[in-house]
């Protein structure tokens, strides 16, 4: 029978794919934030998981929070992502020290 | 034995999906792939008997920041060949940090034992699914004891959607746009002119 040990398993391979995303796409804007997304979604399924084995709402009510905040993330990623690209003319990520930071 | 059979079909495509979106050439592909995780991860939410969740997964996901992606990767023309580039030479660091981090995710899970959680500590039991539904569930808890919670996220929303418009908002020069009060407060005297011209000259607009 599945048991939460299993749904944990699925959620910590799609957590170190997105990290794994992170890395080997350091060029890559776009696909850091999709990478940002993978690991969002693997914390959901924990969420959910955890919410459903132990029987407690409060897990799926907080999953929704998080699905909020990776909306209102992608969407500033993303028009920030658009303006640099109107400013510069490209998303190379290893170019980005305007501010000399 | 479906049940079963459904977890791991839909795991095993959502983490080959999940791959795919790292390592595909194209970003319309990676874009693609996305959606086929959230789909399968949705599907994984039923089987743990959160249908609203998955509902939402899907709706919030794959119709807004999927599609959102997408509309970014397709506008913006850049030569994505070139920022692949590197994927070699960052391949064996990044495969190592994800083995050592995997690694680490087995090591917990293996040290973590399984105990059954005492009634009081769960704030919210889950009401019998018969009885009520997945929705109605949360629906109960969400408007009553985190309404605070709810409307901090619709804040957020609302925020991020002014901080989105706010930065891609451009003003350009040059453009003829509608002035109502120019329009509503013309005159017969600024507007007509009245010519006498002579024959064979014409008039000069």
């Amino acid at each position: 029978m599945i048991g939460l040990s299993h749904y944990l398993a699925v959620a910590a391979a799609l957590f170190t794919i997105g990290v794994f995303g992170i890395f080997v796409n350091r060029k890559n804007v776009i696909v850091i934030l999709m990478s940002i997304e993978l690991i969002l979604l693997a914390v959901n399924i924990n969420l959910v998981a955890f919410s459903s084995f132990l029987g407690d709402m409060v897990g799926q009510v907080f999953a929704m929070f998080v699905l909020t905040v990776a909306a209102a993330e992608a969407a500033v990623g993303l028009a920030i992502l658009v303006v640099y690209f109107r400013n510069r003319g490209n998303i190379a990520v290893e170019d980005l020290n305007l501010m000399k930071g | 034995m479906i049940a079963v059979a459904a977890f791991y079909i839909l795991s095993a495509i959502a983490i080959a999906s999940a791959f795919m979106v790292v390592v595909a050439r194209n970003p319309v592909h990676s874009v693609l792939f996305l959606i086929l995780t959230f789909f399968t991860s949705a599907g994984l939410f039923v089987l743990l008997g959160a249908e609203f969740l998955a509902m939402l997964l899907i709706v919030v996901y794959v119709g807004a920041v999927a599609v959102l992606f997408l509309f970014v990767v397709m506008m913006l023309d850049i030569d994505f060949a070139e920022l692949k580039a590197g994927f070699f030479t960052y391949l064996p660091f990044g495969g190592l940090i994800a083995l050592i981090l995997f690694g680490q995710f087995v090591m917990v899970g293996g040290a973590w034992i399984e105990k059954s959680v005492s009634a009081e500590a769960i704030a919210a039991p889950t009401p019998a699914a018969a009885a009520v539904s997945n929705a109605e569930a949360i629906g109960r808890i969400l408007y009553t004891d985190y309404i605070f919670l709810f409307q901090s996220a619709g804040i957020i929303l609302f925020i991020a959607m002014v901080g989105a418009i706010a930065l891609t908002l451009r003003h350009r020069d040059g453009i003829r746009r509608q002035n109502v009060t120019a329009q509503v407060g013309r005159t017969r005297a600024g507007g007509v002119e009245m010519t006498d011209p002579k024959p064979g000259e014409g008039v000069v607009l």
